[in-house]
């Protein structure tokens, strides 16, 4: 959030400020350990975010936000790991060297806007989203539902939502849940420029303007590896991939420059 | 004095691998009263009832004690064998050993000292058993069958065929269910229609049925042999004394756009209809849901142009009692529609289509007369992909079993349509193929070898729209998981059968048990697959799970056996486990004082009042009575009798304080 994805960072810092919802970081907080971990080591998978959680608890917060959309599926699914077993909870927090309840509320930015921002957002348009977008989920936000339970899982529909309550046409396409390549960006490149080229393809064939998402992996992948994908489809596909805080926030007239927009690879001509 | 005789069987290892078995025996023999005990391998074997008899002839035993399984398993087989020993069969007692104990606990000391408490309770009991001997009660013969589709007609047709009374009642305006809208059927491709027909005909003609459509249950009580059933008879709105079935209400009718019900959706019917042109009885009803008149108070175009009068709106629903012997349930299935399947477009792609629409559209009487043709455009579709196990056999959708016919009528609409479309492709995603049945497999080889269709073994991931075609998503697995990716103009999903509407509803009306998904549980599964728990009721085809139409007319046929079976005794023999109210010499006649709370508390209706007269017929104390043709053992009364006049036969209350003292006393 510091680092690549700065932008989201700094519009979901300035969305939560215009629209009264103030932030406190977990203090000591630590990596989630990605994908990386849980395919290596089992126990350190649980505990890198059993200690994040641990923190919250300590440091007394009861519900905590969670924008990074793999951030978010690895602490839920510790949480969910950790209620199951309680031989393995206490095998954790001996681990983390701290006592783990697993009581604290995980929230993604979009069950965040939903709960605390939903009916405001409307009422504070001043430059209504008039674009047809293509809502991409992708899959760390919504699978595996068993363990998330948010949204449909096929179909998901809360950024339709709040796309729609900014004035934006939610387009109706079928890759909404479909993989981009996720953490394959680096080591091949090749099969990120396939999946995340088709899915650019159905969005702008069927007339999206923009593409939103919640997901720091699925925008650096659609966003930075643009020329790889533009190469593989062998058409220029210029459609600019915001965040959903970018998005709320110009429509709700902030600054460009506070919410990051300047900061993409593909230039956002939205405005 | 009593002499007990007690039976330990060791139910092969079921008992015996926990309990052990030779000691329980031991100990027992110790037991006051106990003259003979003894463990073995089978006692409900032949050479286990043999050795029960020779026991009670050798030892002259006055009660037996068998340490087995359920009651509810064998009871009535001790029960047998010791009245054909020359023993009362209430002075035997069942001590569930392997439900109670044995299933449920590790092997180990505890486990076998809790073997001997359950039999010596037992023991404690049959020494406080009086001899009792059955109630006879006459059996109406006459059966009462619920759901008018295939099942329904089989069972109904031969049961009348036995010369009994039937009464067949069917929610829909038509008998015909399920079997009636299929358009061909497997293996052998004659016309659902052809066949099912003349036996909804058959139906209506026989003199020994009474057919009601448009009837639903409305209650039941009685018990086998003696069920009083309560019949609601929808309001048709139409007389049918009076309706000749011309049709003219229906061609008037301003409400032409309702969804029908026989299309699967696919066509439209108005609001006074005829569900399909061969219906039985061919008379139309009223959709009181659709039609103007019921909703808005204005229209009544149907009774002005009614040629008979016949229109008769406003009619309430009637209520029917009737007394029958024995009930048959085969109320059939449903199957998912579309909009189950948010992989698959939430039903908002109207050429994505259900199994059963598809039957629609190949068969001589649906929306298309038979021509495949898609729904959104009309067009013929020239590529069609089948998605087998839609639902089934996956627990994440809430059906992990399978729905056996899907297999069979997947490769049949593969099949019709190569015939009927010759340059179309067909593909078939499949899990495996399950074709179990005769003549099965041979089917499904023709579909791929003769008609050429596709078969992939894979699941479809996903299905969207785009430029007009469907585009269908899967994976091959005997291709090591290649994706495979088929642009095509229609897709069929063999969705899931599932449980008909109001099962669960109409389950517990009657008292019997379902299972979790709703279809109704047999007594057995495989050694009473007809019968409910509760006596006197039956079940066939798919109200018990999916099923295709062989195995639901033999199912039907056999539960007509059973109910012919039951019919053919002159008088029904019932356990006289029923309530009984004390009586004793004069001047008291019964400890009764006639405050008659128990007939407050009766569920049955079973307390009558008795007169008790001296030799003038003076009235000299009014007292409670039990019918025990009414009684059926609940014991609600017993709780409620204030002065204790009351006992159960056989589990009376100096029986049962016996059990607890011998529990107290360990």
């Amino acid at each position: 959030m510091e680092g690549t994805s700065r932008e989201y960072n700094e519009s979901v810092l300035a969305l939560g400020n215009a629209l009264d919802i103030e932030f406190e970081e977990i203090k000591d907080w630590n990596c989630c350990g990605a994908t990386a971990a849980h395919s290596v080591n089992k126990e350190l998978s649980l505990s890198l975010p059993a200690r994040v959680l641990a923190l919250a608890e300590r440091q007394n917060f009861s519900e905590i936000v969670v924008p990074c959309a793999a951030c978010y599926n690895r602490l839920t699914t510790t949480q969910y790991e950790l209620a199951q077993d309680e031989e393995k909870k206490k095998r954790i927090s001996e681990i983390i060297e701290m006592p783990y309840d697993g009581s604290v509320r995980i929230l993604n930015v979009l069950q965040m806007l939903q709960k605390y921002a939903v009916d405001s957002i409307a009422q504070k348009v001043t430059n209504p989203f008039k674009h047809s977008v293509a809502c991409y989920y992708g899959c760390l936000l919504v699978r595996p539902h068993k363990i998330l339970q948010f949204d449909r899982v096929e179909d998901p529909q809360s950024m339709d939502t709040l796309m729609s309550a900014i004035g934006a046409n939610t387009l109706d396409w079928a890759f909404k849940t479909e993989c981009c390549g996720g953490g394959l960006s680096v080591s091949r490149t090749d099969i990120v420029s396939k999946l995340s080229g088709n899915l650019l393809k159905d969005a702008k064939d069927r007339g999206a303007e923009a593409i939103i998402v919640a997901c720091p992996m699925c925008h650096s992948n659609l966003d930075m590896r643009r020329p790889e994908i533009n190469k593989y489809l062998g058409e220029d596909i210029e459609i600019p991939v915001l965040y959903i805080t970018q998005a709320i926030g110009l429509a709700l007239g902030l600054e460009p420059e506070k919410l990051g927009i300047k900061r993409h690879f593909v230039n956002v001509n939205l405005i | 004095m009593s002499k007990i005789g007690v039976f330990i069987c060791h139910c092969g290892e079921n008992i015996s691998a926990t309990v052990d078995c030779q000691r329980v025996a031991e100990e027992l023999s110790k037991v006051d009263g106990v003259a003979y005990s003894i463990d073995y391998k089978y006692m409900c074997s032949d050479p286990g009832q043999t050795l029960i008899k020779q026991a009670i002839k050798e030892h002259n035993l006055t009660g037996v004690v068998i340490g087995s399984c359920s009651p509810r398993m064998h009871e009535l087989t001790f029960r047998k064998t010791c009245a054909e020993a020359g023993l009362n069969p209430y002075m035997c007692e069942i001590a569930n050993l392997r439900e109670h104990c044995s299933w449920v606990h590790e092997k180990g000391e505890a486990t076998t000292e809790k073997a001997i408490s359950l039999v010596k309770m037992l023991v404690e009991k049959v020494k406080k058993d009086h001899p009792l001997t059955s109630i006879q009660v006459p059996i109406t013969k006459k059966a009462l069958v619920i759901g008018g589709g295939i099942a329904g007609i089989q069972a109904s047709l031969d049961i009348a065929n036995c010369g009994h009374q039937v009464i067949l009642i069917e929610k829909d305006p038509s008998i015909g269910g399920h079997m009636s809208q299929l358009s061909e059927t497997f293996p052998t491709l004659d016309c659902s229609q052809c066949i099912l027909t003349p036996r909804m005909v058959e139906v209506a003609q026989h003199p020994n049925i009474t057919l009601y459509t448009y009837a639903e249950l409305d209650s039941v009580d009685g018990s086998i042999g003696n069920f009083h059933v309560t019949i609601r008879l929808k309001a048709k709105s139409v007389d049918p004394k009076k309706c000749t079935g011309c049709g003219t209400c229906s061609s008037k009718c301003p409400q032409k756009k309702i969804p029908s019900e026989f299309n699967a959706g696919l066509g439209t019917r108005t609001a006074i209809y005829v569900p399909f042109p061969q219906a039985v009885p061919n008379k139309p009803v009223i959709d009181k849901e659709h039609c103007n008149y019921y909703q808005k108070g204005k229209c009544q175009l149907c009774k002005k142009v009614c040629p008979t009068d016949a229109i008769e709106f406003d009619k309430p629903d009637e209520l029917l009692k009737e007394d029958v012997g024995a009930i048959v349930v085969t109320t059939g299935f449903n199957v998912l529609k579309t909009d189950f399947f948010p992989e698959y477009g939430y039903g908002k792609y109207k050429d994505v289509i259900t199994g059963l629409q598809f039957e629609r559209l190949a068969s001589a009487s649906g929306p298309t007369l038979g021509e495949i043709r898609r729904p959104s455009d009309g067009q013929i579709p020239k590529k069609i992909v089948f998605v087998a196990c839609a639902g089934s056999r996956d627990p994440a959708k809430g059906i992990p079993y399978c729905s056996k016919i899907c297999c069979m009528y997947t490769a049949k609409h593969a099949m019709l349509y190569q015939h009927k479309v010759h340059d179309g492709e067909s593909y078939v995603f499949y899990m495996d193929v399950r074709a179990g049945g005769k003549n099965y497999e041979e089917f499904v080889r023709r579909a791929i070898e003769e008609d050429g269709v596709k078969y992939v073994r894979g699941r479809v991931a996903r299905v969207y729209e785009k430029d007009g075609k469907l585009i269908v998503k899967g994976a091959d697995t005997l291709l090591g998981g290649a994706p495979v990716e088929i642009e095509a103009d229609m897709v069929v999903l063999a969705t899931a059968g599932v449980s008909n509407n109001g099962a669960e509803q109409l389950a517990q009306k009657m008292h019997i048990s379902y299972d979790s998904y709703k279809f109704f549980a047999e007594a057995h599964p495989k050694l009473r697959p007809v019968e409910t728990n509760t006596a006197g009721i039956f079940l066939a085809g798919a109200c018990q799970a999916p099923k295709d139409i062989p195995d639901t007319v033999s199912g039907a046929s056999g539960a007509a056996v059973k109910v012919a079976g039951l019919f053919s005794q002159s008088m029904l023999v019932r356990e006289p486990l029923i309530a009984v109210v004390n009586r004793c010499a004069p001047p008291l006649f019964s400890t009764c004082v006639g405050c008659f709370m128990c007939e407050t508390a009766c569920p049955y209706h079973a307390i009558e009042h008795e007169e008790i007269k001296n030799r003038n017929g003076d009235v000299i104390k009014t007292v409670a009575k039990v019918n025990p043709g009414l009684c059926q053992g609940c014991g609600t009364c017993v709780a409620f009798c204030r002065s204790k006049s009351i006992d159960i036969q056989g589990y009376t209350n100096e029986e049962m304080y016996a059990e607890v003292v011998s529990l107290l006393n360990n």
